[in-house]
C-alpha cells in the first residue's frame, strides 16, 4: 500500500504525525512493536530533519505485508558530506538551535541504528533522499 | 484472536429498556468501543477500559455500574470499610467526620479505613523503584485502572513504562487483614473488606485485576449509592453509635492530597515529572511519547477523569467542590506523623515485599487480522472506502467516524449503502430503493424511531 505526506521546512508542530499514521497501520498489519518502535524513531528523525534542514519534502511509504519501504525526498541545501553527516555529534546546527535542544547530531546515527538498509543521497543545491527499509 | 478477552471484565452495563438509543455514548468513547445497532448501543468488549465517559454522557441514565449487593457485608462476623478520602469530601461542610464515620458503623462496618493511609509506606516504595530504573522511561503510574487499560489497548508499546506497583487500596487492604488477625484475634475468614469505589475502572480492576489472580479486596460499594445511604442516616437524626474502638490512623498531607491531580508527582524525589488528567488528555499526550517526540520525562502521572478521583462518575458531588474541601482538609492536617499515629507504618516491610504486580501484556485493539497478508488487505480495502467518505462523523451509520465504518464495511458488518451521503448519490435507477434506505435506517436506528406514526399530524 502506497501513501504520500507533504512536509514543509520550518514547521516542527506538525513534525510526527506521519510518524504517528505510520504507527497505527503497521499496528493494524500486526507487526511487532520493537519493530514498529524502531520504523517510528527513524521516520521521526527523518521527518525532523527535512523540517530543520530543507524546504520541502515528500515522503512516501510503502507497506507490504512483510516489509516497510519509506522515502523521503526533499528540496533542499543538501548534503556535501554524507559520510561525515551520518557520524555521532556531526551537525551544521548553530549555537542558537543547539539552545534550543537540537543539533546533538544524533538524527542521522539513529535512523542508521534503527533501519535494516538505509539510503542516504543527496546533491548540494538541490535536495536529499532518504530511503529506509525495514523488515517485519 | 485475544486471549484474554475472558478476563476482561467491565463493570459499565447498558440497561436497554431505559436507553433511547441517542449515540450519545458512541460519540465520547475514548477508543470507539461502541457502535449502535438496531436502535442500541453495541460495546466492543476488547476495547472498552472502564472509564466511564458513556456512563456521563449518557441523557437517560441507562448505564449503571455493576456493584456488589450491599447485604453481602453483613455475611461477614467483621465488616471493613475501605473508604477512599474523597469520599468525605462529597459532604457538605457542616457534617462532621466523625458523624460520617459513626453513620458506617451504624450500618455495620466494625472498622473504617481510609485508603489512602497507605500512601505514606507507598511513597518510599515508588522512590526506591525510581531510582533502582527497572522501567522504561517515562516510567508511567500504574494507580489509575482505567489509564493501564488504555495503555494495554491504545499504546500497547507503552506496556513497559508501567510502573508496577499496587495502589494504596490494595496496599492498604493487605494492611488491614494482617493487623485485624495478628493484633486485634480476629480470624481471616470473618473479616469482609469492603471498597467504596468512585468509579467503574476501580471496579473492574478488583473483578479482574491486571497482573494479579486475585484482589485483596472482598467486595466493592458503589459511593454515590453510600454516600446517599449516609446522608440520609444524619439528616434523619438517627441516633449513632459512639465511636470508641475505631483506630485511628492520623492522614498526612500529602496523603490527602493522592487522590487529587499532581497528589502523586508531589511523593517523588526527584526528577521531570507530569501529571496529566482526562482520558482524551492523557490518549494525546501517550500518542506523543510512544513516537518519541517528547522525551527527558520521568514518570507520568496519568488518571482517566478531570480533576483525577474526585471526577470519578460515582462522585456524588460537583468535583471542584470536591477539590477545595479535599485541600481544606489537607491544609488542616499534620504534614507529617510520627509512628505511633500510624500503624501501616509498622509493617512496612511486609508491605513493600508484597508491593508487586506481574507484568501488564499489550492488547491491541488495532490489528485487523492473525494473517498479515489477509491484514494488508484489509487496511487496503478501508482505506479506499475511507477516501470518499464525507469524513463528517455524523454517525448516521451508527459508528463513531467514518473511519470506524470504513472498518465496519471491510469487516462485512455493515454494508456501504448505510452511509447517508452514500445513499444521496444512488437512486431507485443506480442502486437503491426507498423502501431500502428505510429498511437500512431500521437496521441501525432501530423501528421505534423510524415510525411515521411517531410525528403528530399537524406538524407534518
Ligand atoms: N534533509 C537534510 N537536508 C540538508 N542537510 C541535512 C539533512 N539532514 C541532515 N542534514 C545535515 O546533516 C547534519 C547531521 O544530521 P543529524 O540529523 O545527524 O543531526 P542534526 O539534525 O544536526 O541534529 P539532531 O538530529 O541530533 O537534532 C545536520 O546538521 C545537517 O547539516
Ligand atoms: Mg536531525
Amino acid at each position: 500500500m502506497l501513501l504520500e505526506y507533504q512536509v514543509n521546512g520550518g514547521d516542527f508542530t506538525n513534525a510526527g504525525s506521519v510518524s504517528s499514521n505510520v504507527k497505527k497501520m503497521m499496528r493494524q498489519l500486526g507487526v511487532d512493536s520493537s519493530v514498529v518502535k524502531r520504523t517510528v524513531v527513524a521516520l521521526y528523525e527523518a521527518e525532523v530533519n527535512i523540517v530543520a534542514h530543507a524546504y520541502r519534502g515528500v515522503i512516501t511509504v510503502d507497506l507490504q505485508p512483510d516489509k516497510i519501504y519509506i522515502k523521503l525526498a526533499d528540496e533542499g541545501p543538501g548534503i556535501a558530506d554524507i559520510s561525515q553527516a551520518m557520524q555521532e555529534g556531526y551537525s551544521t546546527a548553530s549555537v542558537a538551535v543547539r539552545e534550543m535542544g537540537f543539533g546533538a547530531g544524533m538524527g542521522l546515527p539513529n535512523i542508521k541504528a534503527n533501519s535494516d538498509i538505509l539510503n542516504v543521497n543527496s546533491v548540494v543545491g538541490k535536495g536529499t533522499t532518504v530511503e529506509i527499509t525495514n523488515n517485519f | 484472536m485475544d486471549t484474554h478477552q475472558e478476563n476482561f471484565h467491565h463493570a459499565l452495563k447498558f440497561q436497554y429498556d431505559l436507553c433511547i438509543g441517542c449515540a450519545h455514548c458512541t460519540e465520547i468513547c475514548p477508543t470507539a468501543a461502541i457502535h449502535i445497532e438496531g436502535g442500541l448501543p453495541v460495546l466492543n468488549p476488547n476495547r472498552c477500559i472502564d472509564c466511564g465517559r458513556c456512563y456521563s454522557a449518557c441523557p437517560v441514565s441507562a448505564i449503571y455500574v455493576e456493584q456488589d449487593d450491599f447485604q453481602t457485608i453483613y455475611d461477614y462476623k467483621t465488616p471493613v470499610a475501605l473508604v477512599p478520602t474523597i469520599f468525605f469530601a462529597q459532604f457538605p461542610e457542616k457534617i462532621e467526620h466523625d458523624s460520617i464515620l459513626a453513620a458506617l458503623h451504624y450500618l455495620g462496618f466494625k472498622f473504617v479505613y481510609e485508603v489512602e493511609e497507605s500512601v505514606g509506606v507507598l511513597k518510599h516504595i515508588m522512590n526506591e523503584k525510581l531510582m533502582n530504573g527497572d522501567c522504561d522511561k517515562p516510567v508511567i503510574s500504574s494507580f489509575c485502572p482505567a489509564i493501564v487499560r488504555l495503555i494495554q489497548v491504545k499504546f500497547p508499546s507503552l506496556v513497559n513504562n508501567i510502573m508496577l506497583v499496587k495502589p494504596p487500596l490494595d496496599l492498604t487492604s493487605l494492611h488491614i487483614k494482617k493487623h485485624l488477625v495478628e493484633n486485634c484475634g480476629i480470624l481471616n475468614e470473618e473479616i469482609g473488606i469492603f471498597y467504596v469505589a468512585p468509579c467503574p475502572a476501580k471496579i473492574a480492576a478488583i473483578k479482574s485485576p491486571v497482573g494479579e489472580d486475585k484482589s485483596s479486596v472482598t467486595g466493592v460499594i458503589n459511593m454515590n449509592y453510600l454516600y446517599n445511604k449516609v446522608l440520609r442516616i444524619i439528616k434523619q437524626g438517627t441516633e449513632l453509635p459512639a465511636l470508641q474502638n475505631d483506630h485511628r490512623n492520623v492522614m498526612t498531607r500529602r496523603n490527602l492530597l493522592w487522590a487529587l491531580s499532581g497528589g502523586e508527582i508531589a511523593l517523588l524525589k526527584e526528577g521531570r515529572n507530569l501529571a496529566i488528567d482526562e482520558v482524551h488528555n492523557v490518549s494525546a499526550f501517550l500518542e506523543k511519547i510512544e513516537n518519541e517526540d517528547i522525551d527527558n520525562i520521568d514518570f507520568l502521572e496519568v488518571r482517566a477523569c478531570d480533576q483525577s478521583c474526585a471526577g470519578g462518575i460515582l462522585c456524588a458531588n460537583n468535583r471542584f467542590l470536591t477539590v477545595e474541601r479535599q485541600k481544606q482538609r489537607a491544609a488542616h492536617s499534620p504534614v507529617r506523623v510520627s509512628k505511633k499515629f500510624n500503624e501501616l507504618i509498622q509493617n512496612f516491610d511486609y508491605l513493600a515485599d508484597n508491593s508487586k504486580v506481574g507484568k501488564v501484556q499489550p492488547r491491541s485493539m488495532d490489528k485487523l487480522d492473525n494473517d498479515r497478508a489477509v491484514a494488508m488487505q484489509k487496511m487496503e480495502k478501508a482505506f479506499k472506502i475511507n477516501k470518499f467518505l464525507p469524513q463528517v462523523d455524523c454517525r448516521i451509520c451508527g459508528y463513531q467516524t467514518c473511519k470506524e465504518f470504513s472498518f465496519a464495511v471491510t469487516n462485512g458488518v455493515i454494508g456501504l449503502k448505510s452511509c447517508i451521503f452514500v445513499q444521496r448519490l444512488l437512486n431507485e435507477n443506480n442502486g437503491i430503493s426507498a423502501d431500502e434506505r428505510a429498511e437500512l435506517a431500521k437496521k441501525t436506528w432501530g423501528v421505534q424511531k423510524l415510525d411515521i406514526n411517531n410525528i403528530p399530524d399537524d406538524l407534518l
